[in-house]
């Protein structure tokens, strides 16, 4: 017997009993889609998340307090008071003349509101230096960035991240415009003057809802952010290397230096670069992609079950069919073929229909707000494949028992069972 | 062109065996028109099974053709079946949901012969179901599913074509039609024809009449089972 004809048979069969088959590949259905749109969302949600830490610059490094990288996720003044890096640390950096560093610059970061007018918003202020805008490549759309000048005299004035721009002055220049900055729920407030936007930044940049402001100006007005000995706590320390340096060693040079200007044998700062962040985050995002696979995995094999336990069922009814093929001349291998055949065709069918669906799904959910947040998706070829084979593999397997069981048929006992 | 030699054939039902064959010996020449009669449960089916290689021998030899087929693989045995073998049965056994032509190809599909559908034509035609080709099983009359049947194990050009009670299920006037088309196949084509029955009236258009009883042949027209090596053709 031919392919074909084997091909034909199965589809005879199949198209004998519509609804039971539609059923049967329902479930091969559901599998194949899952497997490819979970995929597709974890692959997403990794691709959201490296971009967004790649979004923050290039080649940079990133120092954080131990203390404050457990508290400042509040991004309250709390947290900040704990931190055990100062501008001093910065400074000292830059001063050491580590190869490799090219630019750093220190920042507080706080959470406050930004009040201009009647309109306000919720913004992260960000007291930096004015080479955090090199630092971080960061355009300026209007106005003028942190300058050098701001650096020195302390004075209070801000550069607004475009989604903060928009808010507080829609439809208007924002520039020399007055905006009131509120920390601790209200009880400091200072005016600042706005003396520049930023471009909107790509999608996942959180710079687009931040306020730059000299860390110098609001230092000389929050007292309690010193320490003891007169140095000003910060919240992180960013580094720029050289394009091509030696990350590591940039690392532990800091290291070594951080650890001799904070008298402390054990480091109480975490040192991570952007490829440490993306490695951590691809880590995460693949512990997600497997479950979720897995989960998608388990209906695929439920489908698979169904696919299997229909075969048993048609072959015990077509008792009758296999003894009449057989005393017609059909071997024991033509009738492993029919039956694998058909069962091939159904997860084939629903295989195709999955995927169809799957990627149908996956490109109707991206770019969409899924419980306040923006779904990303990235099909990928291989979930395509794999749950081809795997449906490919599923037909195959569940075809072959009750083809099996086929061959047992007593053509005999078949052909007088009336 | 069938010799078989002391066959029997032992169902092990439980703890006692039945002995459904207990010691055949039959010789069918080419061209032959035999009928096996015999009461329900004689052992007619099962030597038909056997002579048709849907059963096999628990002892016994069988040689068809010249060579013995007793021992033969289930692949070798299932192909020599769908050539050499046609059979019909008291309940057509047609596929639900197929025309009778491609009823009749089915055979055709396993030989994995060419020119399928014009040969299965002509065996529709040599069974006078000319105009019912395109016709599905409900939709024909019991006489013209029993052609369809015929037209399907004449398709491969058997050698022996094997009825169970094949006018079992028809009225008298449609069981004598048959038996007519059957008789032809024989005179006509040089068909042979192994015919199970119980009825006297349809062995009446055998050439030859076998009898069975009790897994044991009681009497043969043709050629006397003591002396089996003399009667018939040889093959």
């Amino acid at each position: 017997m031919s392919p074909l004809d084997a091909f034909r048979i199965a589809l005879r069969a199949i198209f004998a009993n519509r609804l039971r088959s539609a059923l049967t590949s329902l479930g091969l259905v559901i599998g194949v889609s899952s497997v490819i749109v979970l995929i597709a969302v974890g692959q997403g949600t990794q691709r959201g998340v490296t971009d967004q830490i790649r979004g923050l610059g290039t080649d940079l490094i990133f120092i954080e307090s131990s203390a404050a990288a457990t508290t400042s996720q509040t991004g309250g003044l709390g947290g900040l008071a704990q931190s055990t890096l100062v501008q001093g640390d910065a400074i000292a950096i830059a001063d050491d003349a580590i190869p490799g560093v090219v630019s750093v610059a220190a920042q507080i970061a706080v959470d406050a509101q930004a009040v201009a007018g009647s309109n306000n918003v919720g913004a992260e202020i960000v007291g930096t230096s004015s080479t955090y805008a090199e630092v971080r490549d960061l355009g300026i759309g209007s106005g003028t960035f942190i300058t050098p000048l701001h650096d020195e005299d302390g004075s209070l004035v801000a550069a607004l991240g475009a989604r903060v721009a928009d808010t507080l002055y829609p439809g208007l220049d924002p520039v020399g415009q007055e905006v009131r900055l509120s920390f601790a729920g209200g009880r400091i407030t200072f005016p600042f003057i706005v003396v520049g936007v930023l471009d909107e930044q790509g999608g996942a940049s959180e710079a687009n809802d931040q306020v730059f402001v000299p860390l110098s100006g609001v230092a000389g007005r929050l007292r309690f952010l010193y320490t003891p000995t007169g140095d000003l706590r910060v919240t992180q320390i960013d580094i720029q290397t050289a394009s091509g340096a030696d990350e590591q060693r940039v690392k532990d040079e800091v290291s070594e230096l951080l650890l001799f200007l904070h008298e402390t044998p054990e480091p109480d700062f975490v040192i991570q670069s952007q490829d440490d962040l993306i490695s951590a985050a691809t880590e995460v995002s693949n512990t997600l992609s497997i479950l979720l696979g897995s989960i998608a995995g388990i209906s695929l094999l439920v489908g698979g079950i169904g696919v299997m336990n229909i075969m048993l069922v048609s072959v015990t009814e077509r008792t009758r069919e296999i003894g009449i093929r057989r005393a017609v001349g059909a071997t024991a291998g033509d009738i492993v073929k029919q039956f694998v055949t058909e069962a091939l065709t159904l997860s084939l069918f629903g295989g195709v229909v999955g995927i169809a669906i799957g990627i149908g799904a996956s490109l109707a959910v991206d770019g969409r707000e899924l419980g306040g947040q923006e779904m990303t998706t990235l099909i990928q070829p291989w979930s395509i494949a794999m749950a081809f084979l795997v449906a490919a593999g599923v037909g195959f397997a569940s075809g072959s028992y009750p083809a099996y069981r086929a061959t047992t048929v007593d053509p005999i006992a078949a052909l007088r069972n009336e | 062109m069938i010799r078989l030699h002391e066959v029997t054939r032992v169902y092990a039902t439980g703890e006692t065996a039945v002995h459904a064959l207990a010691g055949v010996s039959l010789e069918i020449g080419r061209g032959e028109f035999v009928a096996i009669m015999g009461q329900s449960g004689s052992g007619k089916s099962t030597l038909m099974n056997i002579i048709g290689l849907l059963d096999r021998p628990s002892s016994g030899e069988y040689g068809f053709g010249g060579r013995d087929v007793a021992q033969l693989s289930e692949d070798a045995r299932a192909r020599l079946r769908g050539s050499a073998f046609g059979f019909v049965f008291q309940s057509y056994n047609l596929l639900a949901r197929m025309t009778a032509l491609e009823q009749v190809e089915l055979p055709l599909i396993y030989q994995g012969a060419p020119d399928r559908k014009r040969r299965a034509a002509e065996a529709l035609v040599r069974v006078g179901l000319q105009d019912r080709i395109t016709h599905l099983p409900t939709e024909l009359s019991g006489g013209e599913q029993q052609r369809v049947a015929i037209a399907r194990s004449l398709v491969v050009n058997p050698l022996v074509l094997l009825a169970d009670e094949p006018t079992g299920a028809l009225d008298t006037a449609t069981g004598h039609e048959l038996m007519t088309l059957f008789s032809e196949l024989v005179e006509q084509q040089g068909l042979t024809v192994v015919l199970v029955t119980h009825e006297a009236e349809v062995a009446a258009y055998a050439k030859r009449t076998v009898r069975m009883r009790d897994g044991r042949i009681i009497e043969d027209s043709g050629s006397p089972v003591t002396a089996a090596a003399a009667g018939g053709p040889a093959p």
